[in-house]
């Protein structure tokens, strides 16, 4: 079987990992760094993702999506209360939220699936070989909906998804095989946007989920977002300047509360300094971690309320948990640490890296099913109740939340009208009364031979898979014939969508490469330029000055060719560089080992 | 009424030793998996859940036997060992594990068991009665008149308070008498699984079973409804 790589596709970051001789890896890019920032921007020059993405934020704010894991599955009323905070113009189309980029409109899951590209080619560098098969993780509170729009991203961005998987219980993987992890833990995962806590038995090799909760609309943005808005408020009382009215300012707000708060988890101040627009100076400011504490704790406390209810679920007291695992960036918050202490009475675990554990436990799970690993097995849940909408809009639960998965349910229909020859059915999730206020899922129409009132009877099954997704079929009792539906999401793109967007992917698949490239090179005109730099500096006296001028010149033309769209000029200009440079670095280099030999006698070097 | 289960040979067991395989056409004589060409065999709709997981039907079942079965027919059957075999071999592990995953919810919770087994071997018992048991009857409508009076209540009133004290004070009564049911319930197991293992093909263990069968419907049905009361007592009193 070819290789299955772990994909962690979050609010914030991404990474891919996989396992390497039975200890699961994160694959760094060139720059050495393991996260690629979720970041997706539109440049003229196509569209470019990670940390090249992420200096767009600030500069072409409407035309850089971020955060884009907030939409998967959702459509727009969904996202109304938060729609002010980001910069890029959003619209819906068949219940489906797009984003506008330039001319075109882009799905969540077609952002999301150049994220994912990005990873894949960032896997296929490094382990020089084809990925096309891959388990991306989710919230485990993630619906349906949410779920699918993950498979579909996987599926535009050419990658074969085997397997959805919950963050938290990715975690307990990585840290069952790496720390040996037993008994029963709970899993607490504060992400860049969401909350998830599960708890799980961990026995013999079997990792079985008792229950999990969460809240797919909580993460570390949220708190970003406080800290964001006591800066406009400062800057409004104090400079006069409302910064709403400016995205790029708004976005450098943004960064500058998400970079205070991670300075305070380590730091009891921080400093804060950001440009006004139009030369009215810098708003500056301090801020303390206990300011910060008191800004946040609110949103803090209630990450504390699906813990107590999964507790409740599981049927257990805090008491009776061993171990609590760490996950996500947000845990690294003090107060975060603090909290969930007081709230299980035991020292949290975060042995392994919170930013990486849930790649390295999707690398493991990517394993399992390629037939590597064989004593560990997950037995996950489904995290919202499944049901049905019967008369007088009352949902009716078919299979109920945190039942291990797979798990099936069966129901019969039949007609109340003679010769009718439809039943209507909506599909729903959620743990509420009233049909309205769960998820709607889906609907889809029984096709009924007409017959006498009563008499058709039609078995229809829902089959939560392992990835916790529905699959629904049914079949006529009196014929025994199956038939298939066409079950029509309500929050979701159709498959044909999916289809026109894998081939629209391949389509511009050209014009991502020669961005791709146009990037790279010139990153690494960037690079040389700057070793040229130090050179000069550490090396200037060592050639006559008619060099340095010549260097100076080529540097400054290799500038010029940078801000350029054509990689082959820059190319060019670097070769130039290189070669108007060659005496200055064979002198450097001689210089080097001369000093490097002062002082040593003939016989210490033989 | 008919048992006709405990008159003749189990017809499931008949058919089990006729079952072909569906790859090699050879018949399976093993539990789940072909004793020639070793492909997963799909679990048969008319297994019941005991059956399932090799277990005896009787009410009292061994917690850490039955998650350790579980255990092992979940490595038997989950879809993560079955990638890289074929379609059909992937669809009869997902519907193995959706089963075994019921059987293992049904059988490990014991109301849950007992309603199931109950089920297997006397008909509906899952027919809950609507009108609440003849004993409770007089408590329950003067508990639905003070939760109603609780619920029109100015939150700030003494009156309000003295309602809410009532009611915790109910609750604790009803939690009470659900945990005297389900002792009672767990005697009746007890000497339902005795009989059981005396063999009730005797006429004695027939006219000792039904009354048994009657008592444990009753109780089950109860508990229901009082599970149900104190459910909505505790949603409203919070």
């Amino acid at each position: 079987m070819s290789r299955i790589v772990g994909i962690d596709l979050g609010t914030t970051n991404s990474l891919v990992a996989y396992m390497k001789e039975g200890h699961p890896c994160v694959i760094p890019g060139r720059n050495e760094r393991t996260m690629v920032p979720s970041v997706v921007a539109m440049t003229d020059n196509g569209l470019i993702v990670g940390d090249p993405a992420k200096e767009h934020l600030t500069r072409t704010p409407e035309r850089t999506v971020y955060s884009v894991k907030r939409f998967m599955g959702k459509a727009l009323e969904d996202v109304q209360g938060e729609l002010a905070y980001f910069p890029y113009s959003l619209t819906e189309q068949g219940g489906v939220i797009r984003i506008k980029l330039g001319e075109k409109s882009y799905s969540p899951p077609q952002i999301s699936a150049m994220i994912l590209k990005e990873l894949k080619h960032r896997a296929e560098e490094h382990l020089g070989e084809s990925i096309t098969k891959a388990v991306i993780t989710v919230p485990a509170y993630f619906n349906d909906s949410q779920r699918q729009a993950t498979k579909d991203a996987g599926m535009i961005a050419g990658l074969d998804v085997l397997r959805i998987i919950n963050e938290p219980t990715a975690a307990s993987l990585a840290y069952g095989l790496q720390e040996k992890t037993q008994g029963t833990i709970a899993v607490y995962d504060f992400g860049g946007g969401t909350f998830d806590i599960s708890i799980l038995k961990l026995k013999n090799g079997i990792f079985e989920v008792l229950a999990t909760n969460g809240d797919t609309h909580l993460g570390g943005d949220d708190l970003d977002r406080e800290i964001a808005n006591l800066f406009l408020a400062d800057i409004l009382s104090q400079h006069g300047i409302d910064l709403s009215a400016y995205p790029d300012h708004m976005q450098t707000i943004r960064l500058a509360a998400e970079q205070a708060k991670i300075e305070l988890s380590d730091e009891l101040n921080t400093q804060v300094s950001i440009e006004l627009p139009g030369n009215k100076g810098r708003f500056t400011r301090k801020l303390t971690r206990d300011q910060l504490e008191s800004l946040t704790m609110g949103i803090i406390e209630r990450t504390l309320v699906p813990c107590r209810m999964a507790l409740k679920d599981a049927g257990l007291t805090p008491d009776a948990i061993d171990e609590i695992v760490l996950v996500g960036g947000s845990t690294r918050m003090p107060l975060v640490r603090q909290r969930v202490q007081e709230l299980f009475r035991k020292t949290p675990h975060c042995e392994i890296n919170p930013d990486e554990v849930v790649a390295l436990g999707a690398a493991v799970q990517a394993d399992i099913l390629s037939g590597g690993t064989t004593d560990m097995l997950l037995l996950d849940v489904t995290p919202l109740s499944l049901g049905i909408e019967t008369m007088g809009g009352v949902m009716s639960s078919l299979i109920r939340r945190n039942t291990t998965i797979p798990a099936s349910a069966k129901e019969m229909f039949t007609t109340y009208v003679d010769g009718q020859t439809g039943v209507d059915i909506h599909i729903l999730q959620g743990e509420r009364e009233l049909a309205n206020d769960n998820r709607s899922l889906a609907k889809f129409r029984l096709n009924v031979p007409p017959l006498p009132a009563g008499v058709p009877r039609i078995e229809v099954t829902f089959l939560i898979d392992a990835n916790g997704i529905l699959n629904v079929n049914a079949s006529d009792m009196r014929t025994g014939q199956s038939q298939s539906i066409e079950v029509k999401p309500s929050y979701g793109l159709s498959d044909q969508e999916v289809e026109q967007m894998i081939e629209d992917s391949f389509k511009f698949a050209a014009e991502d490469v020669s961005a791709r490239k146009l990037i790279e090179t010139r990153l690494e005109a960037g690079a040389l330029s700057t070793t040229m730099e130090k050179s000069l500096s550490e090396g200037g006296q060592l050639v006559v000055p008619e060099e340095i001028t010549a260097i100076r010149a080529a540097l400054s033309a290799l500038a010029t060719a940078k801000d350029g769209n054509d990689p082959r000029a820059i190319r060019a200009r670097m070769a130039d560089l290189e070669r108007s440079a060659e005496r200055l670095t064979v002198a450097m280099l001689n210089d080097s080992l001369t000093r490097g030999l002062q002082g040593k006698k003939v016989s210490d070097l033989t | 009424m008919d048992h006709p289960h405990t008159h003749s040979p189990n017809p499931r067991e008949l058919q089990m030793a006729r079952r072909l395989c569906w790859h090699c056409q050879s018949e399976v004589s093993g539990e789940y998996f072909c004793d020639r060409c070793a492909k997963v065999q799909p679990v048969s709709k008319e297994t019941d859940y005991f059956t399932c997981f090799g277990f005896p039907r009787r009410l009292t079942i061994d917690q850490s036997k039955l998650e350790a079965k579980f255990y092992e027919l979940s490595r038997a059957f989950h879809p993560d060992f079955y990638q890289s075999k074929s379609e059909r071999e992937q669809t009869i592990s997902l519907g193995n594990s959706a089963t075994l995953n019921s059987a293992y919810r049904t059988l490990r919770d014991p109301i849950q068991r007992a309603e199931y087994l109950l089920d297997l071997d006397a008909g509906a018992i899952k027919e809950i009665r609507n009108s609440p048991p003849a004993d409770l009857f007089e408590e329950i409508l003067e508990l639905q008149d003070t939760l109603n009076e609780y619920r029109a209540a100015d939150r700030t009133s003494a009156i309000w308070q003295q309602l809410r004290a009532k009611l915790q004070a109910e609750q604790l009564t009803l939690e009470e008498r659900k945990q005297d049911m389900e002792a009672s319930l767990q005697q009746l197991f007890t000497d339902w699984d005795a009989l059981q293992d005396r063999g009730d093909s005797t006429s004695q263990a027939r006219t000792e079973r039904d009354p048994l069968l009657m008592r444990m419907r009753e109780i089950l049905s109860n508990r229901t409804y009082v599970k149900s009361i104190v459910n909505d007592l505790v949603a409203t009193i919070g």
